[in-house]
Formats: structure tokens, C-alpha cells, sequence
């Protein structure tokens, strides 16, 4: 279980100070597929950072199980990071490490033997369905493939938690769609946990149970995503479902379905 | 082509090649961990220590705004010290090493800059140690601009090699001053200068070459 307690946070910026998070609370049940949604600048990306240490609240408590983040210190920070898999936008793979030694990056640095990464690689690298693209560098990969590598080098330490930055948002529909799928066939395979962010409402929509909807750093509505979306309250989140309805409704022609 | 101007030549290369191949190697053995400490030790980089970060910066730049003669000279004393001489290659190498140990340094901080952050960051939410991260994500990835780099570096230190030449330090350099200047031989200098043009345009193919290489590897072409 992940809980966030009254958590904030502040920027200073050369133009001045940033509040950023303001006094966050919200509670990601084992196992549940969670989704954060808001306009750019709202602080979803730095809220997801605070739940693996990258950005360290200036007020508040985050626990992940019974692990205190916002109380570890730079080695215990280390440690519990190794069971929080974090995938990103970007992919942020190394272009210097084929697809397999990306996959055994974690391993290596978790004091892995050779044979030992080696059969951890290739069970993951056959999860995510790039087993013949392991001796590949990642500027070979297409998007889609990018990011399943990025997923399989956050799984293969066997994290409690995925959390998810915007991962689909550079990728095409069908991509989007595929990646998606992955994500929600892990989580019920493994139970996994994943915490997703994303301005994408189809994203929301598709895979998550529970959301929050940020706007301006703090939380404006949350709770089950079906209820959220069928009575939305918040201005942001009736803004969302607006914008994707006028984006149907007001099409130049009509046509396309059910292709 | 008389036979004094062969072996002249051919002493005076081989005492630069000498000086240039040690130099380099102390100077990229100094200058890498402190190109590396820059960054790393940089606001927001990944083991922040910003006065040493900004001490290390002033050293630099003072032995960087030095003309190279002069940086020789200051240096002997500390080339007597440790090689007890202040003549000959050995001495020069002293002064050559630390003089371009700076620029070295700024030249590996100006690569590993131009890693992406979200790659350290990505190692740093895999739980990857301030040293971890260097030797598996910062130098590997920025190995090909660092290779140039280093290219560039080494045609520096041939350049600051001629320059110890004129202060008893042997070399092309000296050759070109004692015979080609003092002693109007010609023949000398301009042979001087045909080798220095060779050895120059090897290293910067080698170094183009080998960059490329690991770029063709990776599939990042240019």
C-alpha cells in the first residue's frame, strides 16, 4: 500500500517560489492500477517523484508498504528504490548497453551473479516479448519496443510498485494501446502495483480502477475512476472529458467507426 | 637530403612522441577524475558539493588563463622536485601534464554534460550509487564525445610540447628553435613542421576513426 500524508512541496525559481504540491493526501491499495491525471504544470511528474525520493517533499509522510521514504537516508533510500520500478516518457535507455545488459542494469547493481542475470533477463525480456531483440542497441528499437525494454528493466528486480511517467504520451494510438495492455496483463499477473500519470484521459480510462485529478498541486476530486468519469465534479477533470468530447463531436467529417 | 638532418628529425620525433605519449596519459590520468568531480559535484548533479565544486573551477581556470610558457616556468620548480632536473623531457613532461590537465578536465565535463538528465535519472530510480552511475551510465554514454575530446587534448599537448622545446625540453620544438631559427637551417624547420602536420592529422583521424567506431556499434550515425 502506498500512502501520501499531507505532502508538499515548493520551488524556488529565479521568478519566485513555485508551490508546487499542496498538502497531497491519497491512499494506492496493493495491487490496484492508480492513475493521476492533470493539465501541465499541475505536479503530477513532481508527485510522482516523491514516491521513490527523487524529489523530497518539504512537509508530510510517503510510505511504500512499511517503508517511510521521506525518513530514509541516502543508503536506505538506495535500497528501497530497487523494488520501485519506475518507467518514464522519454524511456531513458542507455544507448550504450544493448537490450539485454539495459534489462540487467538493475541486476548488476543489485550484486547479481552473471547466471543469475542471465536467467532473470531472458524470463523478463519473454514477458515484455522482445526475446530476439536482445543483442539490439536501443536507437534500433522503434517507440513501442523502447518502452517495453523500459518496463522490463523496471520489472527485473522484482519491484512491489511501477510507476509510470507519462509513458505512452510519445507514442502513437496502436503503440499506446499495446503498452497498455502490457501494463494491465503484468499487474494481474504479478499484482503489481502501478501508479500511472498522464494527460491522456484514454489512458485513465483503459487500465486504471482508482484516480486523483491534480490541478494546481493539489487534489480537486478522487476516488473510483468509473464513478469519476460518469459524475465528474472538478472543472479540471469536466475540462478533460470536454476537450475529448469536443475533439468527437465537432469532427470536420464524420465516418471511421468500428474500423 | 643529408644524413644530419635525417637523424636530427629523426631524434628530435622521437623525443616528441616521447613527451606527448606520457603527458597525455598523466594528464588524462588527472584530468578525467576531475572533469568527472565537476559534474558530479555541480548544482544538481548527482553527489552535490558545491564549494568544492566551485574551488576546483577557479583552480582550473587560473592555470587555464596562464600562456603556456609561462606555465612552464612556474612549473619547473615543481619539476625539479620530482624529477630533479629542470632540463630535458622528463622536466617537460611535468609541466606539460599539469598544465593540460585542466583542459582535459573541462573537456571530459563538457561531455558527460551532454548525457540526457533523465538517463541519470533513470539509474538514480533504479537505486544506482553516485558511483555506479558514473561508471555505468556517464562515462560509457558519452564515450564517443569524450574520445574527440581526448583528440583534441593530445593535439593541444603536441602544440604545448613544441612550446617546452624553446626552454631546453628537446623535442621538434627545440629543433625548429636551435637550428631552424638560431642556426637559419631551413631544411630543419620546414622538416620540423611536415612531421608535426603528420602527427597531428594521424591522431585527429585516429580519434575521428575510433569515435565513429562506437557510434556505428550503438547505430547512432552522423
Amino acid at each position: 500500500m502506498i500512502t501520501v500524508k499531507n505532502v508538499s512541496k515548493t520551488f524556488n525559481t529565479p521568478t519566485g517560489k513555485v508551490e508546487v504540491l499542496k498538502n497531497i493526501n491519497l491512499t494506492v491499495e496493493n495491487g490496484d492500477i492508480f492513475g493521476i491525471i492533470g493539465f501541465s504544470g499541475a505536479g503530477k511528474s513532481t508527485l510522482i517523484r516523491c514516491l521513490n525520493g527523487l524529489e523530497k517533499p518539504d512537509f508530510g509522510n510517503i510510505l511504500i508498504g512499511e517503508n517511510e521514504i521521506t525518513k530514509l537516508n541516502r543508503k536506505e533510500l538506495r535500497n528501497s528504490r530497487k523494488k520501485i520500478g519506475m518507467i518514464f516518457q522519454q524511456f531513458n535507455l542507455f544507448d550504450s548497453r544493448t537490450v539485454y545488459e539495459n534489462v540487467a542494469f538493475p541486476l548488476e547493481i543489485s550484486g547479481y551473479k552473471k547466471d543469475k542475470i542471465k536467467e532473470r533477463v531472458e524470463e523478463i525480456l519473454e514477458l515484455v516479448e522482445l526475446s530476439e531483440k536482445k543483442d539490439s542497441y536501443p536507437l534500433q528499437l522503434s517507440g513501442g519496443q523502447k518502452q517495453r525494454v523500459g518496463i522490463a528493466r523496471a520489472l527485473a528486480n522484482e519491484p512491489d510498485v511501477l510507476l509510470s511517467d507519462e509513458a505512452t504520451s510519445a507514442l502513437d494510438p496502436q503503440t499506446t494501446f499495446s503498452i497498455l495492455e502490457l501494463l494491465k496483463n503484468i499487474n494481474k499477473r504479478l499484482n503489481l502495483t502501478i501508479v500511472i500519470i498522464t494527460h491522456e484521459l484514454d489512458v485513465l480510462r483503459y487500465c486504471t480502477n482508482n484516480m486523483v485529478v491534480l490541478e494546481d498541486g493539489h487534489i480537486v476530486e478522487q476516488g473510483n475512476t468509473e464513478n469519476l468519469f460518469l459524475n465528474p465534479n472538478s472543472d479540471t477533470l469536466k475540462k478533460f472529458i470536454n476537450i475529448t468530447e469536443g475533439f468527437q463531436k465537432n469532427r470536420k467529417f464524420s465516418g471511421g467507426e468500428g474500423i | 637530403m643529408s644524413s644530419d638532418l635525417v637523424k636530427l628529425l629523426l631524434t628530435g620525433t622521437q623525443e616528441t612522441l616521447y613527451m606527448v605519449i606520457i603527458s597525455s596519459i598523466i594528464a588524462f590520468l588527472l584530468g578525467v577524475p576531475i572533469g568527472v568531480l565537476l559534474v558530479v559535484s555541480d548544482k544538481g548533479g548527482i553527489f552535490p558539493l558545491l564549494k568544492v565544486n566551485k574551488i576546483v573551477g577557479i583552480v582550473i581556470n587560473v592555470i587555464r588563463s596562464m600562456p603556456e610558457i609561462i606555465l612552464i616556468i612556474i612549473l619547473l620548480p615543481l619539476a625539479k622536485l620530482i624529477v630533479g632536473t629542470t632540463l630535458g623531457a622528463n622536466a617537460a613532461i611535468i609541466s606539460i601534464s599539469i598544465g593540460s590537465a585542466p583542459l582535459l578536465a573541462r573537456i571530459i565535463e563538457n561531455s558527460l554534460k551532454e548525457v540526457e538528465f533523465g538517463k541519470i535519472e533513470a539509474a538514480e530510480s533504479m537505486g544506482a550509487t553516485p558511483f555506479e552511475i558514473i561508471k555505468k551510465v556517464l562515462l560509457p554514454e558519452a564515450l564517443p564525445s569524450i574520445v574527440r575530446g581526448i583528440t583534441i587534448a593530445i593535439i593541444g599537448i603536441i602544440g604545448f610540447t613544441a612550446i617546452a622545446g624553446a626552454i631546453g625540453a628537446g623535442g621538434l620544438g627545440s629543433l625548429a628553435i636551435r637550428f631552424g631559427y638560431q642556426r637559419f637551417r631551413t631544411d630543419v624547420l620546414i622538416g620540423t613542421v611536415i612531421i608535426l602536420v603528420v602527427i597531428v592529422q594521424s591522431i585527429q583521424l585516429i580519434g575521428d576513426f575510433i569515435a565513429k567506431l562506437i557510434n556505428k556499434k550503438r547505430f547512432k550515425f552522423e
